[in-house]
């Protein structure tokens, strides 16, 4: 046990910054607002990180990983959010690539694993259905064999980013008979196949990112399945634990916490500023508080997967506290702002005060997507305390 | 002690709840939300047909001197239905000021106008720098022939768009933050180097910022006594939060009864998610928040109209636990909604984003949770 970096782990932080000072301009950081990003400027900073190396610290090497420490790749994420650069998307990167180097052939390997690695190629998820959101395994898109090929046939929901995306994987039925569990199978579907239709969703922060992604007689080759027919869940859920592991965002809230005090350095309150107010200063706090646990829980974690493989389920207390922490992040962070959290106009009053309220809205969804927390609760229950 | 509506109240009650009930759908709401300037001009119009307009003014200024009481029923109605209308920042806000600070011939102005539907008046009493110290004024009032020229900008003004005079706060004597020295104005919106910038807010509702660049006025346009505004402001202030807090309780009614409803249809794993208990407990929850914040209240405008003199610590009480309460209220009912939850279809994402505003408005909740401990 050793709290301190080594002479390398610093000399490898001390690279990161220095990558970061040059190549992370002010293009990128301010792109981010309320947490969403334009398309072209984040395929444009993901190509910098796919030029440097240093687009997917966790794929294994052979595929294009970095080989990185469990320390160095915690370095590197803290640099990142610190600096401000934007989060990586994670659909094609952390969720689907995983999925593919793990249980896809070497022919899907060439052909899809290169342009992930590249953001050549924008991906969405297509699991949730209106029917099936916590109870995912009761999903209907039925998928029929005709030759080579699967016709697919029903309706995905909340599917972020659809409006972008080229390629979607999708949980669809194969098997109506089976356990529901074991009639699912795991597709690559190009969006511009015939049959697709995209449906913007209005959300209450009146952003575009949720969609409807409705399938009419879309023919899907079958050379386009991972695995084996029938076995999707099984692929299904070692994505879900990386999405929940993922979902964790320590350094993202600990770059927040900082904004937030600069916001309350400039605010004013009760004539001083807000920085200045104990009560305000106590909540901010309670949450920092929380977010060093968080983060050495989830090194704690990181630790043990690196000796026994993926995470398990206490993978899931990352993705409660977590999200928990980022919403108790997000309202203070509104509550520093005042009346003007809610000029839905950017630029009223402050430059700060607009997007604050849009990554408040928005992060409600966090403990609802990626497995609501309820369902994480239920995981505990069952899967660690034995119940 | 008693609890029970008068006649009067319970008509007045049934109207208005039946309009909300029969007229005032969510989809009407998003209708109205978009339309220019924010709302309806034609439901204002039945408002004042209805008499609504006139609920809270005195008898002698043209009104049927209803009380807290009215205010609250009104407002919870009005908090079920998410209204837009300006009833809070025209009839509430600046037409209270008018009539607590008014002589008798600016009263009998403008308060005929508020009462039917003609005029509408918002209260520029905000700064940037003020947060909620409405004592904290920087904009000023200089004399200037027999009249006053005001300089300064004023935030967050309710429906300032629309409004067809500001009652502006600015400050006669003293420095930023004294008590002393702060006069009310009538300043009518088309006034020269008058600026009015309007933009939506996260509620549905619309706001405006307002730069005032060596506006002249008469001095008639002198609201209340010289000097001594502050007194008025925050005793408008204390009527307007309570109110607020009755849209809420309202608000937070629905979110606990539309969230039951929809576990009950949502089915997952087979069976409808009412049946789980982790849901099951937090609706109970939303039920007791409601309950309490109900009780305080009850108990502000029971205190309020007794005349009491811990009125000013009940409300910060209610204003306090609604912050908390109704913020709590509306998380779970988005959460326990699942995606749907997210959207605007749904009426609890509003329901949330209302919340949040009257948050804000007159006191957030750590303000008022000072102010009681200071009280
Ligand atoms: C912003 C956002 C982005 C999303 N992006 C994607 C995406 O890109 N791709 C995709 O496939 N999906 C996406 N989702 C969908 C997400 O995974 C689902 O919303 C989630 O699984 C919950 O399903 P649901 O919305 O149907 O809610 P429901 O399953 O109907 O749940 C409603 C409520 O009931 C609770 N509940 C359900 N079962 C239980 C139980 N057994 N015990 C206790 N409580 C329970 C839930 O926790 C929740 O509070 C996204 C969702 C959101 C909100
Ligand atoms: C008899 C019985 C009683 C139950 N009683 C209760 C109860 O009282 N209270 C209660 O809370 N729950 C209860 N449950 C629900 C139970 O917790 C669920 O079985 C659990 O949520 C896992 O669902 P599963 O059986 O479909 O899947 P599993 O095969 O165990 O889970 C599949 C994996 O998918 C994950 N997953 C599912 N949906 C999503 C999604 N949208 N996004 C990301 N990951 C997802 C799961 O978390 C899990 O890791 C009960 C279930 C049963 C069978």
């Amino acid at each position: 046990m050793d709290i301190q970096l080594t002479p390398n782990d610093v000399a490898f932080r001390d690279e990161v910054r220095a990558f970061l000072k040059e190549k992370l301009s002010d293009k990128f950081t301010k792109s981010v607002v309320g947490g969403y990003i334009d398309k072209d400027t984040i395929v444009e900073w993901q190509k910098i990180l796919y030029e440097k190396g240093w687009i997917a610290p966790n794929w294994p090497k052979e595929y294009g990983g970095t080989g990185w420490s469990i320390t160095q790749k915690f370095i590197f994420e803290n640099e990142c959010a610190e600096a401000g650069a934007p989060a990586v998307v994670p659909f094609g990167l952390k969720m689907v690539a995983p999925v593919i180097y793990t249980f896809g052939t070497e022919e899907q390997k060439a052909r899809f694993l290169p342009d992930i690695l590249q953001s050549n190629v924008w991906w969405c998820q297509g699991y949730s259905e209106p029917g099936a959101g916590s109870d995912l395994a009761g999903l209907q898109t039925k998928a029929e064999r005709d030759g080579d090929d699967y016709i697919v046939n029903g309706q995905k929901i909340w599917t972020t980013y659809a409006q972008h995306a080229d390629w979607i994987f999708c949980l669809v039925r194969t098997d109506s008979n089976a356990k529901k569990q074991e009639g699912i199978s795991f597709l690559l579907i190009d969006m511009k196949t015939p049959g697709i239709e995209v449906r913007k969703i209005d959300s209450i922060d009146n952003k575009h990112s949720l969609n409807e992604v409705f399938f009419d007689n879309v023919r899907v080759p079958v050379a386009n399945r991972i695995g084996e027919e029938n076995k999707g869940w099984t692929y299904a859920k070692v994505l879900l634990t990386h999405e929940r592991t993922a979902i964790a965002g320590v350094p993202q809230s600990k770059k927040a916490i900082e904004q937030i005090k600069e916001i309350a350095a400039r605010e004013m309150s009760g004539g001083k500023p807000l920085i200045e107010d104990e009560m305000f200063c106590a909540k901010l706090a309670q949450i920092e508080v929380d977010l060093m646990a968080l983060e050495y829980t989830e090194l704690r974690a990181i630790a043990n997967a690196a000796v026994g493989g993926a995470p398990g389920p206490e993978s899931s207390i990352l993705k409660i506290r977590g999200t928990e922490i980022q919403q108790a992040v997000s309202e203070l962070a509104v509550e520093a702002c005042g009346y003007y959290a809610h000029a839905l106009t950017p630029g009223i009053g402050n430059d700060y005060a607009s997007p604050v309220s849009t990554k408040y809205l928005y992060g409600r969804a966090s403990t609802i997507y990626g497995g609501s927390n309820e369902v994480q609760k239920n995981i505990i229950a069952k899967m660690v305390l034995g119940l | 002690m008693n609890f029970d509506y008068s006649e009067e109240q319970t008509l007045l009650k049934d109207s208005v709840d039946k309009f909300i009930q029969n007229d005032y759908d969510y989809e009407t709401r998003k209708k109205h939300s978009a339309m220019e300037g924010g709302f309806d001009a034609a439901t204002w119009q039945t408002f004042a047909e209805l008499g609504w307009l006139c609920v809270p003014f005195s008898e002698e200024d043209g009104g049927i001197g209803g009380g807290a009481v009215e205010t609250m029923i009104m407002m919870e109605a009005f908090g079920k239905g998410l209204v837009v209308e300006p009833y809070v920042s025209t009839v509430l806000v600046a037409g209270a000021a008018v009539a607590k600070a008014g002589s008798p011939e600016q009263k009998a102005e403008i308060l005929g106008g508020i009462i039917d539907g003609s005029r509408k008046l918002s209260l520029a009493a905000i700064e940037p720098q003020s947060r909620f110290d409405l004592f904290d004024v920087t904009t000023q009032a200089t004399a200037s022939g027999d009249g006053f020229e005001l300089s300064g900008t004023k935030a967050m003004v309710m429906h300032g768009a629309t409004a067809d005079t500001f009652i502006v706060s600015a400050r006669v004597s003293g420095s930023a933050r004294d008590r002393e020295g702060v006069s009310l104005f009538l300043v009518p919106a088309n006034s020269d180097g008058l600026e009015v910038q309007d933009y939506p807010t996260l509620d549905g509702h619309r706001a405006a910022e307002l730069t005032l660049n060596r506006v002249k006025v008469p001095g008639s346009a002198l609201l209340g006594v010289a000097g001594a505004a502050v007194e008025v402001l925050e005793s408008v202030a204390d009527e307007a939060a309570m109110a607020l807090c009755a849209e809420a309780v309202g608000m937070m009614e629905k979110l606990y009864k539309e969230t039951v409803e929809y576990t009950k249809n949502r089915k997952q794993f087979g069976v409808p998610i009412s049946v789980f208990q982790a849901l099951q407990h937090r609706m109970v929850d939303m039920f007791t928040m409601h309950e309490e914040c109900k009780s305080l209240l009850l108990r502000t405008v029971m205190s309020h109209q007794a005349g009491e003199a811990d009125f000013r610590k009940n409300v910060s009480a209610l204003k306090y636990a609604v912050a908390v309460k109704g913020q709590k209220s509306a998380h779970e009912a988005v959460q326990i909604f699942g995606g749907m939850g997210m959207t605007d279809e749904m009426s609890v994402g509003m329901y949330l984003k209302r919340i949040n505003v009257i948050n804000t408005l007159f006191g957030s909740g750590d303000y008022h949770l000072k102010r009681f401990m200071s009280l």
